[in-house]
């Protein structure tokens, strides 16, 4: 056992003898589900099991819960209805009309993040979010189909979204170099911003957990990790909410690329 | 996290010799293509899965409900109205039933008025005829007791002057009753 950071075997075996020990990041580790092997692009590993269970969760609460078509709902019908409806209602405002037949592909982001998420907050489970290598693709999609939108859609006409026609005349291209770097920074940001978040609020409550091993500490620890757990549910919720109404708005430049 | 050491070639670059992260497990390249893969099978089957049926079947029970409310709505404002109608029916065929009843009762006042002034009048002359009868009688009587007063006066007297030791002269004795019957 070995705090995270130290390299050198002679430490090592230091920490080990003392009873405070801390992995926060091991819970992020991937592994194979049989066997030890190397991890191949085919292996099915945790991140499969719980990619898995995403699709599960979302069949369950979409398909399953909708099967009666009750006109007076269930709970779990209420919920998938709710779903619908926040995310409809939010492609509508922001994008118009012409949005909606986008419908499909942000509510697949939004039920995968936001299903995801919450799974991640089942003890000793594995967080797909959490990975950049889950995040950056999403955002990549968002930004790839966003961009190929627009040009599809308006032609040359989309580079207008860099060229700010309400600005002084000279201070265009000056505000063009601007939006043309902060229009390539958002894919990064985006991807960041869901990962980091989740990752940095995962492996706060396993540091609370280590100092937990300390007798006097214990109860502290333990009330912390349940205020931590509480704003996890909150993050879990509002990082998919800004990750979707993110989608939205980039879409909104797509289809409405003048400023 | 293994509890013996691992072998150089399983453990890769991203965890150490105890099966600990070294590191961000996120910043972990030798995994990336396993997570892509996988994350892209995943997000195929929820946009399948969304897109061929749940968001469709959801759309349908919204549209169905919505259809359902104005359904609702439209019959039961066809209902008020029909509650609305039957209420001015009601109250018409009240006013009806009262000035019915009006007309009823003021006819057969006047039917009793009637009969009523007419047993009146019957009853007056009636009353009037045995009055006169009565009258008549009554002046008959009379007459009757005063002839008689003047014969038992004229007998009376015309015994008085006998007995007296007169001579009884009927002729005087008749205009003397007269006079004083008069008086």
């Amino acid at each position: 056992m070995a705090t995270e950071t130290t390299a050198a075997h002679g430490a090592e075996g230091a920490a080990e003898s003392s009873s405070l020990v801390f992995h926060p990041m091991d819970q992020f580790i991937v592994e194979p589900l049989f066997g030890d092997g190397a991890i191949a692009w085919y292996t099915p590993t945790n991140v499969t099991l719980w990619l898995f269970f995403a699709i599960l969760a979302i069949i369950g609460l979409l398909v399953l819960s909708t099967s009666k078509r009750a006109i007076v709902p269930t709970r779990m019908q209420s919920v998938a209805e709710l779903a619908y409806g926040f995310i409809y209602k939010m492609l509508e405002d922001i994008c118009g009309k012409e949005g909606i037949k986008y419908f499909p592909y942000v509510m697949t982001l939004f039920m995968f993040i936001v299903v995801a998420n919450f799974l991640g907050l089942i003890p000793t489970s594995f967080t797909t979010t959490s990975h950049f290598a889950v995040t950056i693709p999403l955002a990549l999609a968002v930004f790839l189909t966003v961009t190929i939108l627009g040009f599809v859609k308006n032609g040359a006409g989309f580079l207008g979204l860099f060229w700010v026609s309400s600005a002084p005349l000279a201070l265009r291209p000056v505000l063009a170099i601007i939006e043309l770097i902060s229009y390539f920074v958002r894919p990064v940001s985006h991807s960041i911003r869901l990962a980091g978040n989740v990752m940095a609020g995962h492996a706060v409550i396993k540091v609370f957990a280590g100092f937990a091993a300390i007798a006097v500490i214990s109860p502290v620890s333990v009330l912390a990790i349940t205020a931590m757990y509480g704003l996890e549910v909150l993050v879990a919720f509002i990082q998919a909410y800004v990750f979707t109404i993110l989608t939205c708005v980039y879409l909104k430049d797509a289809l409405h690329p003048s400023h | 996290m293994a509890t013996e050491p691992l072998a150089k070639e399983v453990a890769g670059t991203c965890v150490d010799s105890h099966g600990s992260a070294i590191g961000m497990p996120q910043l972990c390249f030798d995994w990336f293509p396993n997570q892509i893969f996988w994350l892209v099978i995943t997000l195929v089957v929820i946009f399948l899965v969304l897109s061929r049926v749940a968001l469709p079947r959801i759309a349908a029970i919204l549209a169905e409900r919505q259809g359902t409310i104005t359904n609702d709505l439209a019959a039961a404002e066809d209902l008020k109205a029909k509650a609305v109608e039957a209420e001015e029916a009601y109250n018409k065929a009240l006013a009806d039933a009262r000035s019915e009843a009006q007309r009823i009762a003021a006819e057969a006042r006047a039917e009793i008025q009637s009969g009523l002034d007419d047993a009146i009048a019957k009853a007056d002359a009636e009353i009037a005829a045995k009055a006169a009868e009565s009258e008549k009688a009554i002046a008959d009587i009379r007459a009757g007791a005063l002839e008689s007063i003047q014969v038992v006066a004229k007998d009376t007297a015309a015994e008085l002057v006998t007995a007296l030791g007169g001579e009884a002269d009927a002729k005087a004795i008749n205009s003397a009753v007269d006079t004083q019957a008069k008086g």
